[in-house]
């Protein structure tokens, strides 16, 4: 994996994630940019992410890519933080989630380098 | 500068265990050229969609190897590779070279080997359009993109998985008859509901298939006509190509595709005409809902009304704006580096007035391909009357 998704991962799951701010125009966005994909600024400051965020979509994968192929049916959901990024993550703790549940982020690691976003249900 | 479409050819799609990607490509472009009378030497530019050669093969660099297997040595060649929208890339830019004077014939294609491979190491680099540490690291496949976007539709529409069932059902009523899809079969909403789950909301019946295939098209300058006697019937009128986020994650309206937007807005200006002078469409529809969103980003639906097309049969061969009248990717196939050019192949034979699925009086056709989950889209523009 890419060191900048490592370090990003790695600041979740230390309980401290981040994300970036736009300082001209305010558009949030994610790490590794070095431009804002709004304004084309380059003032792009690391601000810190809440935990907890709201389900926006989620589908149940029954068909996979080879390194997921043992963990079939799993879910993915894309959850919305109320700074305005949304993340990508696999569902742990429940087999679904409804769109406007909260969830609560974290990653996990393979212990061989390979990292993953999660969301667990926040009740 | 106009330029002309002088020969298209698609081989048939579906699965070619004996052949392979350069034979593959070397079938459309050697017939595509015969459609043209021309041959090999006459190419000046080749432009070659692949997306998973790399993978799959062991092999890139697929232009160079085109034009070699094709005995266009002499050719400026270049592999293009905008995901599943590579050969509309290749359409454009051998366009472009035209239109700019660099070249007067521009051989243009695409070609993808994909059933030699399995289901997984297919799904696997397919899933490389998607944004590999964001989306396709964590689980989500390329299905699953879609179905992240159908989800938030379906809700927000009150759209059901039944509408979008039946995008399915008219594709596939018009696979039937072409004789070079895949799937020449119909099916049923309850078929479509039944089949098995690939990522919900969308089953098995949503998806296109895995193909094989190769399409080609000879386009050629006014002035290349003019002096070789050679006749069209097609013109090359106009294009779009845009960009938007690499993941949907970062997309404000998960079920809005802004490139395709910004993309068919500029083939439009381009063209000169507006989305209610198009007569007949060939849009990507690697899902159901993938030709639901498409056409509302292309201005034949407001947001929201995208699925009465299929259950209205405002879409159908006879209605008011035909959409994949060849079947689409559902039905006809989705080798994904050639599905651009296999959709310009399948306009300009509507044009011509030579498809299985005739539109009447058709003048105006458009093609509408997808990059990945809509990062990139190109629209091209076709109409009737050449040289
Ligand atoms: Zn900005």
């Amino acid at each position: 994996m890419q060191r900048w998704f490592i370090d990003f991962a790695e600041r979740i799951d230390d309980g401290d994630p981040i994300y970036l701010a736009c300082e001209e125009c305010g558009q949030a966005a994610l790490p590794p940019r070095t431009v804002c994909p709004e304004c084309s600024s380059r003032a792009l400051e690391e601000r810190s992410l809440s935990e907890t965020a709201t389900v926006t979509a989620a589908t149940t994968i029954y068909s996979s890519t080879p390194r997921y192929a043992d963990e079939t049916p799993y879910t993915i959901v894309v959850a919305t933080f109320e700074e305005g990024v949304r993340l990508t993550g696999q569902l742990r703790g429940a087999d679904e989630v409804e769109r406007g549940d909260d969830v609560l982020l974290d990653a996990e690691s393979d212990g061989d380098g390979h990292w993953l976003v999660t969301f667990t249900p926040s009740t | 500068m106009t330029v002309q479409i002088a020969g298209v050819a698609s081989t048939e799609f579906g699965e070619h265990p004996d052949s392979s990607t350069r034979e593959l490509f070397t079938d459309a472009a050697l017939e595509a050229l015969a459609d043209a009378s021309l041959t090999p030497g006459d190419v000046d530019e080749l432009y070659a969609g692949n997306f998973i050669g790399d993978l799959i093969d062991d092999q890139a660099h697929v232009g160079a190897m085109a034009a070699d297997y094709l005995g266009a040595r002499q050719a400026a060649s270049m592999r293009t590779e905008s995901a599943c929208a590579s050969a509309s890339s290749a359409a454009r830019s051998g366009a472009q070279a035209i239109m700019a004077g660099d070249a007067d014939v521009a051989l243009v294609g695409g070609v993808e080997r994909m059933y030699a491979a399995g289901i997984q190491e297919v799904t696997d680099a397919l899933a490389n359009a998607a944004d590999n540490e964001y989306e396709n690291k964590a689980g989500l496949t390329f299905p699953g993109i879609y179905a992240l976007m159908a989800q938030v539709y379906l809700d927000e529409f009150d759209v059901s998985q039944e509408d979008l069932a039946e995008v399915a059902v008219k594709n596939y009523e018009n696979g039937v008859t072409n004789p070079l899809a895949q799937r020449q079969e119909e099916t049923s909403v309850e078929r479509v509901l039944d089949s098995p789950p690939v990522a919900t909301p969308l089953n098995l019946g949503d998806c296109c298939p895995i193909t094989d295939g190769a399409s080609a098209a000879v386009l050629v300058s006014n002035s290349f006509t003019e002096e070789h006697g050679i006749e069209t019937e097609v013109s090359f009128e106009g294009s779009g190509q845009s960009t938007d986020s690499l993941a949907l994650q970062d997309r404000p309206d998960l079920a809005r595709t802004r490139a395709a937007e910004r993309a068919a807005d500029q083939a439009y200006d381009s063209a000169g005409i507006a989305p209610e002078d198009v007569d007949v469409v060939e849009l990507h529809d690697c899902f159901t809902i993938a030709e639901v969103l498409a056409v509302e980003s292309l201005g034949f639906f407001e947001r929201g009304e995208g699925v009465r097309g299929a259950v209205e049969g405002e879409t159908a061969v006879n209605g008011r704006i035909p959409v994949n009248t060849s079947g689409g990717l559902l039905a006809k196939g989705h080798p994904v580096g050639a599905t651009g050019v296999a959709q310009l192949v399948e306009i300009t034979k509507q044009l011509e007035g030579r498809h299985p699925n005739q539109v009447d009086d058709s003048t105006i056709g458009l093609t509408h391909t997808v990059g990945g989950s809509g990062a990139s889209c190109v629209v091209n523009v076709l109409r009737a009357g050449g040289e």
